[in-house]
């Protein structure tokens, strides 16, 4: 059996890195993978690098670590509520100012998708989606159909992504899957505090999706945040699980089960 | 002259024009000219609702949209958007008057039992009953508030759309405002989405100014831009009539691609103004207002 650890967006959040990062040696894996989008939303994010050389990471470019990379004016995420756009600002200017060039210079060599086969499986690791970088792919508006037409594309027998910062996963046809892998950053906008990675067990006839909850000092996160002075409402939810930034992307049903 | 094209790379979003142009309201600046006359286009049977499903469903077809005219004076919708529901996530644009108890209570039931998102979306086009009235129509912003407010009561976050009939550089306070007044009605978090005017159909009567520029799209303003951001590049249009290139292009025949889904052409022509407002604001019509353009890692088959 081969066991992977796919870890979603980081977002500069290196306690819980550190955390699952630990957790993972414990468990074991034979492969570690970032999907992405290292910086954004929370403090120093430098400190995320280090950690990730350390244990081998592999990672891959997500649309904020593209900006980064490039020097573009945002992070791609396309917002157009003036709230959403005044707080995606303001975290892109910080984690601009506060990644050291040598960081950039890395996030710049990183590769856009990273492929793979173990046992047999087909795998595209990607950060939005197999088309697009920064696609929004959530449970709730991905129908079966286009999946289906998403693995084709990608000639993979499955495909894990992140970007939406919400978990799930799905059985295709031909026991294809598809897995948002959610991310490390920040909650899922369920109120609970703890953050999340997925598991894939690999084995010639089966593929298991497990998610892992990550319970990690989001205290000292926070006042790190603080420290930073970061906005409130970002450390708000990191203390809460509640989103309250950037609410516009959400579609009715995700929105619906948050707070905000 | 020769105009840029755009190909269909994948049906991302099918569209329903299901109760043709027929409306209880005749919004002074309808882009498609809907209203109590208006049977340029008719309805569309739950037949080929379902058989245009089925096709779409085929091609991979990620969300649908129900569209008019105002879709709820179909007797049939209800049904149709839970044959849909059942395929992909789906949307229904209405102007929220035909929104009574029961049918918010069909819609909210239809909600919690799909597995995928229906977005109901609301039209609202002023903060204050005069402004809006105005341009939807007397007695309008009193039902349409009313309607939302069924729907919140049972749990559902409408997406309120605005068109926008300010200068743009008003956009902040206008939202403000639009959020207090929804804020008022019982919509405790409301969820707005602003749409620019199209100089289309009725508009172009209303403000004549919003015409003057009929400039086109060129091969150069799109060298380098992601085509796949405009609507003929992943949507069409189901209709009574045939199908059409996108919900903009209605009245225009040239937009017609075909009878049916199977045989539409899936290439267009981008010669109309309205094109360049596809161009400049990204795929409005969608629900998330998507400005959003990265580099596409893989090539298509």
């Amino acid at each position: 059996m081969t066991r992977l650890a796919l870890l979603g967006g980081i977002y500069s959040n290196y306690r819980a890195l550190e955390t699952a990062l630990r957790m993972i040696e414990q468990r074991g894996a034979d492969g570690i993978y970032c999907l992405g989008d290292l910086g954004a939303f929370g403090p120093y994010p430098d400190r995320v690098y280090p950690l990730l050389r350390s244990c081998g990471v592999e990672c891959i470019q997500g649309n904020y670590d593209n900006s980064l990379a490039g020097g573009l004016a945002d992070c791609q995420c396309g917002y157009t509520d003036p709230r959403d756009n005044y707080f995606a600002r303001l975290s892109y200017a910080y984690t601009f100012e506060n990644t050291s060039a040598e960081n950039k210079a890395w996030l710049a060599s990183l590769p856009m998708t990273r492929r793979l086969e173990v046992e047999g499986w087909r795998i595209l690791l990607c950060h939005g989606s197999p088309r697009k970088l920064n696609e929004f792919l959530w449970e709730s508006t991905t129908s079966d159909a286009f999946l289906e037409y998403l693995l084709r594309l990608a000639d993979a027998d499955i495909v894990a992504v992140t970007h939406t910062g919400i978990k799930w996963h799905r059985r295709l046809s031909a026991g294809r899957q598809f897995i948002n892998v959610g991310v490390l950053g920040r909650p899922e906008n369920n109120g609970l505090t703890h953050v999340v990675y997925a598991e894939l067990s690999l084995e010639r006839d089966t593929a298991k999706v497990e998610f892992v909850p990550v319970e990690y000092d989001f205290r000292a996160l926070a006042a790190d945040m603080v420290e930073e002075k970061l906005p409130p409402e970002f450390i708000e939810t990191i203390l809460t699980g509640w989103w309250t930034t950037c609410l516009e992307i959400l579609p009715h049903k995700e929105r619906a089960r948050g707070r905000f | 002259m020769k105009f840029p094209s755009a190909e269909l790379v994948h049906l991302d979003n099918l569209w329903f024009q299901v109760t043709g142009t027929l409306c209880n309201l005749a919004c002074t600046h309808c882009f498609n000219r809907s209203g109590p006359q208006a049977r340029s286009f008719g309805f569309l049977t739950l037949a080929q609702v379902q058989e245009e499903l089925e096709t779409a469903m085929q091609a991979g077809v990620k969300e649908i949209f129900f569209t008019g005219g105002e879709p709820f004076l179909h007797p049939q919708l209800p049904e149709m958007l839970e044959l849909s529901l059942a395929v992909a996530p789906t949307t229904v644009l209405t102007n929220g008057m035909l929104i009574t108890n029961r049918l918010a209570d069909r819609l909210a039931e239809m909600e919690r039992k799909a597995r995928y998102s229906l977005e109901i979306r609301v039209s609202l086009d002023g903060w204050t009953e005069a402004s809006n009235d105005a341009l939807r129509g007397r007695g309008v912003f009193k039902q349409v508030l009313a309607a939302i407010e069924r729907l919140c009561q049972r749990g559902l976050l409408p997406l309120v759309t605005v068109v926008r009939t300010w200068d743009e550089r008003e956009d902040g306070a206008a939202l403000e405002s639009f959020g207090s007044v929804l804020k008022s009605a019982g919509y405790t978090r409301p969820r707005i989405k602003l749409l620019p005017a199209l100089p289309l159909g009725r508009e172009l009567e209303r403000s004549p100014q919003s015409g003057a520029n009929s400039s086109l799209l060129s091969e150069e303003m799109l060298e380098g831009f992601d085509r796949d951001l405009l609507m003929c590049s992943n949507s069409r249009l189901v209709t009574d009539r045939g199908v059409w290139v996108c919900p903009l292009l209605i009245e225009m025949p040239a937009a017609r691609l075909g009878a049916r889904l199977q045989d539409a052409a899936p290439t267009y022509e981008l010669k109309h103004p309205a094109c360049l407002s596809c161009y400049h604001y990204g795929t409005i019509c969608g629900n998330v207002s998507a400005l959003i353009e990265g580099p596409a890692e893989l090539k298509r088959p």
